[in-house]
């Protein structure tokens, strides 16, 4: 597993011709919990979504294990919450089942082993009580496990999340942060933005700090030092909460 | 025999039937998807700009019910296409650029009705005649329906995961643009086939109100899927027979039998009803116990 790897090589995004990331360059090991930090604007979201191929590189490219990422399956983006309407009509099976979809394609059934899996994405997710559940009745920390179930029946090998710990409160927050370290632990690369520096190093193997341009990337102890702070958030002021 | 069976005696009364039962599932099976795709007032825009192809094709085809079909799904494509256009090439949004076409199509095609060589009613287009179909219509509405359900069935797991998560959706490699112009085509070719039944204004009742009663009764997207068609089914054979007892427009009886069952789900439903909501409301005020007085005790924390 530890041979996997996710390389970003010189990407460029521009909206409108103006640059929204600037010549990144890293390469993810799989099976490390990644933290993507940075302030408002710093284009965190605009390299998870490059990654996931929703915009188109200005320039270059980006591999999985060496090639390029076969998008519909290796790779899952999971939104952030706000973005989905809470009152569509499905159970949380339902809307984890939606993450086999790209394999059955329009014409095959949904056989036992899609089935299976279902049922152990719900359970890595501990999601199997609220199987059937409305996906309304779910709290924030259980939507955003509903999103990593569907991430896992995807079967995929890196997961992107935008943001998954905003506003959530503690015990959801450990609750997420252990499902994060499990599936890291299979070997699946995680990368997460996030906002709040107190909980670093407690939630990231480790970190890439962004400012436009890639200010540091490596694990917590060695990247996520006062200096490399300052410099990635140095048109905001720093979190107070920083030890 | 009975009141029920009395009026199939007669033949136009058979032939209006089928063409309910036809139009009612295929539009209530459709109004799942523009419900939860919100497409409600687009399908409404829509269905006026049919009117200038209609006119057209009565000017070159008279009214051969194929020169109408492609006359129709012409001008409602433009609409879309020009609407669409409008809005990525100045700083209007959709609704806008779409509301301000359709309206104009609208109009475009009352102005050219006159110049058509037979004599057309307007309110005929607008609003059906289904005791006067004739095996042509029939016909097209067959074959319309069968392949709108046939489209949606096929695409029915591209389109349920572009409705629920269009991110996501195009992460996983599907274009939702092109799903939502997919969905757009059928609601058109919805309208066409029911023209002749209810008329193009009046199948926007069947296209929205079935989806959007069941979705106040259930939590189950196939149940808006099937239930929706079911009930546009029913409702439309209903509609036909209180027309006939009472000796009403068709298109219209249709629609108010579709909004006299919204509006009792509206109000009864057992789980989103208002009705029930507010007596829920008022007896979890009166369950919940007086403000606890300063004994010091801790109440544990939510369970999230």
């Amino acid at each position: 597993m530890s041979g996997h790897h996710l390389t970003i090589h010189n990407v460029t995004v521009s909206y409108q011709h103006v640059p929204a990331i600037l010549n990144i360059d890293a390469d993810l090991r799989c099976g490390r919990c990644v933290g993507l930090l940075g302030p408002n604007g710093a284009g965190k979201s605009t390299l998870l979504k490059a990654i996931a191929g929703l915009v188109p590189l200005q320039s270059g490219e980006i591999q999985l294990h060496g090639h390029e990422p076969r998008r519909t399956r290796s790779i899952a983006y999971l939104p952030q919450r706000g973005l989905i309407d809470w009152d569509f009509p499905i159970t949380v099976r339902g809307m984890v089942a939606m993450g086999r979809f790209p394999d059955l394609g329009g014409w095959r059934g949904f056989e036992k082993r899609d089935g299976e899996i279902v049922g152990e994405a719900l359970a890595v997710t501990h999601l199997a009580p609220l199987a059937n559940r409305q996906i309304n009745a779910l709290s924030g920390g259980q939507q955003q496990r509903a999103f990593l179930a569907r991430a896992y029946a995807q079967q995929s090998h890196v997961c992107l999340l935008d943001e998954p710990f905003a506003g959530l409160d503690a015990n959801s927050q450990k609750d997420l942060r252990e499902i994060l370290r499990g599936m890291a632990a299979q070997g699946k690369l995680l990368l997460v933005s996030h906002h709040d520096l107190a909980s670093v190093p407690e939630l990231f193997d480790d970190v890439l700090m962004l400012n436009r341009e890639l200010v540091a990337f490596g694990t917590v102890a060695e990247a996520f030092t006062p200096a490399n702070i300052a410099r990635t958030y140095s048109t905001a002021p720093l979190a107070p909460a920083f030890p | 025999m009975s009141v029920f069976l009395d009026p199939f005696q007669y033949e136009f009364m058979r032939k209006a039937l089928l063409g309910c039962l036809l139009v009612g599932f295929t539009n209530g099976y459709l109004s799942g998807f523009i419900v939860l795709r919100r497409h409600a007032l687009l399908a409404d825009g829509l269905s006026h700009s049919l009117l200038p192809g209609l006119a057209v094709g009565a000017i070159f085809f008279s009214l051969n019910p194929v020169g109408l079909f492609l006359g129709a799904l012409v001008a409602a494509l433009l609409v879309v296409l020009g609407g669409k256009m409008i809005t990525h090439s100045s700083r209007l949004k959709d609704d806008t650029s779409i509301g301000a076409l359709y309206i104009a199509a609208f109009a475009l095609g009352i102005i050219l009705l006159k110049f058509a060589p037979v004599r057309v009613d307007l309110s005929h287009f607008l609003f059906g005649n289904v005791l006067g179909m004739a095996n042509g219509d029939l016909w097209i509405t067959y074959a319309l329906s069968f392949f709108i359900v046939l489209v949606l069935t096929v695409f029915h797991r591209q389109l349920l995961l572009a409705l629920f998560d269009p991110v996501v959706a195009s992460s996983m490699g599907l274009s939702v643009a092109w799903l939502d112009y997919l969905l757009i085509g059928m609601m058109v070719m919805a309208m066409i086939a029911s023209l002749q039944a209810v008329g193009a204004v009046m199948s926007i009742g069947l296209l929205i109100l079935p989806a959007a009663t069941i979705y106040l009764l259930s939590d189950s997207y196939d149940m808006m899927v099937w239930g929706g068609a079911f009930l546009g089914m029913v409702s439309a054979v209903a509609g036909l027979l209180l027309s006939y007892w009472v000796n009403l427009p068709s298109g219209p009886a249709i629609v108010m039998v579709l909004s006299a069952v919204f509006v009792a789900a509206y109000l009864f439903g057992p789980r989103y009803g208002v009705i029930n909501r507010l007596l829920n409301n008022r007896r979890a005020k009166r369950a919940t116990p007086p403000a606890p007085d300063q004994t010091g005790v801790d109440l544990p924390p939510a369970i999230s």
